[in-house]
């Protein structure tokens, strides 16, 4: 396929952005947003010109790395392939708009690992995961910090005090786990900072990359740490 | 001030960074990204430890016997030891940070793995490496918010300091500012395989460029049985890479065959009726090499799970079955898979004694960028543990020793390593090295490879240093001229006594020097039950 790459570039954070664009061909159907950009990059390098900054790691939507924005939509590079993602032979590719740009396609996300710490998202016993547990334990385990449900949720802005899906899920992890006397310190985060300011739109439930079911998720949660319900199946 | 510096924020990185935490000993985790994007979360099939749950009556003892083994004798034995005999311990400790780990109805279930005798695999479904990681995390985040902990999670290793024999510090880059800075003290590598030095080729992740081990190397930290990389049978390819089709297929009753006149040949039961699909990856990836290669058969070897119950597919390896439905848009519940093997791990790597530590003083390493544990070749689920044991470990010996003074101060100076190699000259090398170290290897492909390399032309120090470790891994293969479990020589497919002792390969004034090292008796006191 062919396919015209429209990337929007900056040197630095401090310069206006900018869209570039690359003509690709590939002769492989299955040939992802990172593969291109790794093929690319090669033939920029050779050229002695830039290559395009981006981060990426495991190639295989495992680690989250390489979450940007692809013809409008927040999702991970390495599992976006190009026939799905072209939109009339263009494949629009941008940073995420939610954190701030270092360069090109990379974004700092550290207030998401900024966030976990404030909300205090560790043990201080230990707990063993068992039964019904054990599965949404399993499942809130799976999140990747890829940060593409922050950027479509309508609530969650950097440096506010709702931390969105990517503070949830491994906050319901433990909230999973702790006998019910030990996750008052942890639930109090949790009412603070991701329930009341949660609008339930679920947008974010879609777009989650490790597809976590994220509802799911958060009946069982709000059931333990707002309500104090019983555990739910 | 007191600071260890540990660079890999991996398991083995993890690890090590707990351990000295609860120790009371602060120290910098260094990582290229942040942990939750390290290769550990790519593990799968599990992490093993004789805790004898299945009522198989296995032991540690038992489980250090298939580990030589399955190494093929090249392991230090008194580490296999150590590492075997802490396996349960490090088992109930992930048990008890939470990992849901798959149970039967009392205790942690343990699946069946290559090489393996008894069963000994715990897991998570076929996500294990993620969900032990996040469960890791949170108890490092713990010490990050108590001060031991500090994150340096977008930093590059670029180089250590030495002096004389002593690693004094580390430098690193700050990837997002391009700030350098020096860190004094003592180190700790937990910088993962080398799968950089093969990109798009491993199963592993882009992060892990090999940079770390090409300028240790050159720096005078000596390696260990570097000829010695892991085929694992079982990978298809997808965009980019080779993925990894887990050993919990064949644990879970997965089957490999060829077509032979016709038939479906299940090869390996047929070989080795005890282990049969579960003998150790080096014994499996020869035989597939080598079943193509047979006048009367396919040139495709598939793996059928076409079998297994459905319990096994909803709980067991229900990721596993998304996985190859996404990327082959096969159900394995209902074909057969076409497989092959593909560059999965690292034996070799920076050779450490018992303790973790390496040759240069104040420097330990731990994790798959050492060659510690697994000999001429791993078995599955090792891995795992012996990273985290690995990091425990090399911990452990830095509290038990004195430890220097650290400080952290700006380098403002010219850093030649700070410009990366270039993409064309990774490729070539990597061409070379593939087209000489592959499944079987022989001597005049080994120094034709040399000769190629030589012709090469690095323009940065990066990209020479590379060249170097290319070099040294092709000398240790041409070193060693029998045939032992991952190395085999076509021109010498028998096995010698007399070469059953790690290759080290040390660098110094540009030449590297490869040199048998004889390997310790096992302490009789070691033995355990
Ligand atoms: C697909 C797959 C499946 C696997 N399945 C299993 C399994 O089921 N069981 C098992 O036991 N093992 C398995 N393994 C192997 C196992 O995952 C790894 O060997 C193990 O996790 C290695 O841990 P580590 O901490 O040594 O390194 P890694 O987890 O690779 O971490 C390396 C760290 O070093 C950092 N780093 C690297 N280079 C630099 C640099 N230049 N500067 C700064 N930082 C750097 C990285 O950022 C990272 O934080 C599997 C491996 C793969 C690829
Ligand atoms: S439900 Fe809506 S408000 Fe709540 S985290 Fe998801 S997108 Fe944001
Ligand atoms: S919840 Fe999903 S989308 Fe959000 S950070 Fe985690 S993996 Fe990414
Ligand atoms: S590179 Fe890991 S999710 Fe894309």
């Amino acid at each position: 396929m062919q396919a015209i790459l429209e990337i929007l570039r900056r040197a630095s954070a401090e310069e206006a952005p900018h869209w570039e664009q690359f003509p690709y061909e590939t002769a492989d159907e299955n040939e992802t947003v990172a593969t291109a950009l790794v093929r690319l990059n090669e033939v920029l390098c050779a050229a002695g010109k830039n290559p395009i900054r981006w981060e990426c790691s495991c190639l295989q939507k495992k680690c989250g790395a390489c979450a940007m924005v692809i013809s409008g939509k927040p999702m991970l590079a390495c599992d976006a392939k190009l026939t799905d993602v072209q939109k009339h032979g263009a494949v629009r590719i941008e940073p995420l708009r939610k954190f701030p740009v270092i360069t090109d396609l990379i974004v700092d996300r550290s207030i998401l690992f900024e966030n976990l710490r404030t909300l205090s998202v560790w043990l201080e016993q230990a707990v063993i995961a068992q039964g019904d547990r054990a599965a949404l334990a399993y499942d809130a385990s799976r999140c990747l910090q890829c940060g593409c449900c922050l950027e479509i949720c309508p609530n969650f802005c950097p440096g506010g005090s709702f931390f969105g899906m990517a503070g949830f899920a491994p906050a319901a992890r433990l909230i999973a786990e702790l006998p019910k006397a030990q996750r008052d310190a942890l639930c109090k985060a949790y009412r603070a900072h991701i329930y009341e300011g949660c609008g339930k739109s679920l947008a974010c439930r879609n777009i989650c990359p490790a597809g976590i079911d994220i509802e799911h998720l958060m009946v069982n949660t709000n059931a333990a740490a707002v309500w104090k319900l019983p555990w739910r199946k | 001030m007191k600071r260890i510096h540990i660079i890999g924020a991996g398991l083995a990185g993890l690890s090590a960074a707990i351990t000295l935490s609860e120790g009371g000993i602060p120290c910098s985790l260094i990582s290229l990204q942040p942990s939750e994007r390290a290769q550990s979360v790519l593990a799968e099939g599990g992490i093993n430890g004789a805790l004898d749950t299945m009522g198989e009556g296995d032991t540690p003892a038992q489980h250090f016997e298939d580990t030589m083994r399955g190494g093929v004798y090249l392991a230090d034995p008194n580490a296999v030891d150590n590492l075997t005999r802490h396996a349960p311990e490090i088992l109930r400790w992930l048990e008890s940070l939470g990992v849901p780990f798959n149970r039967t109805s009392e205790d942690i279930a343990l699946r069946p793995f290559g090489g393996q005798k008894k069963r000994r695999t715990a897991y998570a479904r076929s996500s294990t490496g993620k969900i032990l990681m996040t469960a890791v995390i949170d108890e490092a985040r713990k010490f990050e918010a108590r001060g031991l902990i500090h994150r340096y999670p977008r930093h590059e290793f670029l180089r250590l300091l030495t002096d004389a024999g002593t690693c004094r510090g580390v430098r690193i880059r700050d990837c997002y500012t391009g700030e350098i800075c020096d860190l004094t003290g003592a180190v700790i590598l937990c910088s993962g395989g080398m799968n950089g030095i093969f990109p798009g080729m491993t199963t592993g992740t882009t992060q892990n460029s090999g940079d770390v081990a090409a300028v240790c190397l050159a720096q005078g930290v000596a390696f260990g049985n570097l000829e010695m990389l892991q085929y694992h049978p079982t990978t298809i390819g997808i965009p980019g890479k080779r993925c990894l089709v887990t050993e919990a297929a064949r644990g879970e009753g997965g089957r490999l065959y060829i077509e032979r006149g016709g038939e479906k040949w299940y090869f390996m039961e047929e070989k080795y009726p005890e282990l049969g699909n579960l003998m150790p990856r080096d014994v499996v990836a020869r035989e597939m090499y080598f079943v193509r290669r047979q006048a009367d058969t396919g040139d495709q070897v598939y793996l059928d799970m076409t079998a297994l119950p459905e319990e096994t597919w909803r709980n067991k390896l229900s990721d596993l079955r998304q996985e190859l439905m996404h990327y082959l848009a096969l159900d394995p519940k209902a074909a057969p898979i076409p497989v092959q093997e593909g560059i999965h791990y690292f034996m070799g790597g920076i050779l450490t004694d018992e303790e973790h530590r390496t040759n240069l003083r104040d420097l330990y390493a731990a994790g798959e960028c050492t060659c510690q544990y697994h000999g001429a070749n791993r078995l599955g689920g090792n891995s795992m543990l012996g990273a985290l044991y690995g990091g425990r470990r090399a911990a452990q010996t830095v509290l038990q020793g004195e430890i220097p003074d650290a400080a952290e101060s700006p380098f403002t100076g010219e850093e030649p390593l700070s410009t990366p190699a270039a993409p064309a000259l990774i490729r070539q090398i990597s061409e070379i090295l593939l087209g000489a170290m592959g499944i079987v290897r022989k001597e005049a492909a080994l120094k034709q490879a040399l000769s190629r390399l030589d012709a090469l032309h690095a323009e940065y120090l990066r990209g020479e240093y590379r060249i170097l470790l290319a070099r040294a891994m092709l000398l240790s293969a041409l070193e060693r001229r029998e045939s032992r479990g991952a190395h085999y020589r076509e021109d010498f497919p028998e096995k010698d006594e007399a070469l059953r002792k790690p290759i080290a390969a040390a660098v110094q004034d540009g030449t590297i020097s490869l040199e048998f090292r004889p390997l310790p008796e096992r302490r009789s006191h070691a033995g355990n039950t």
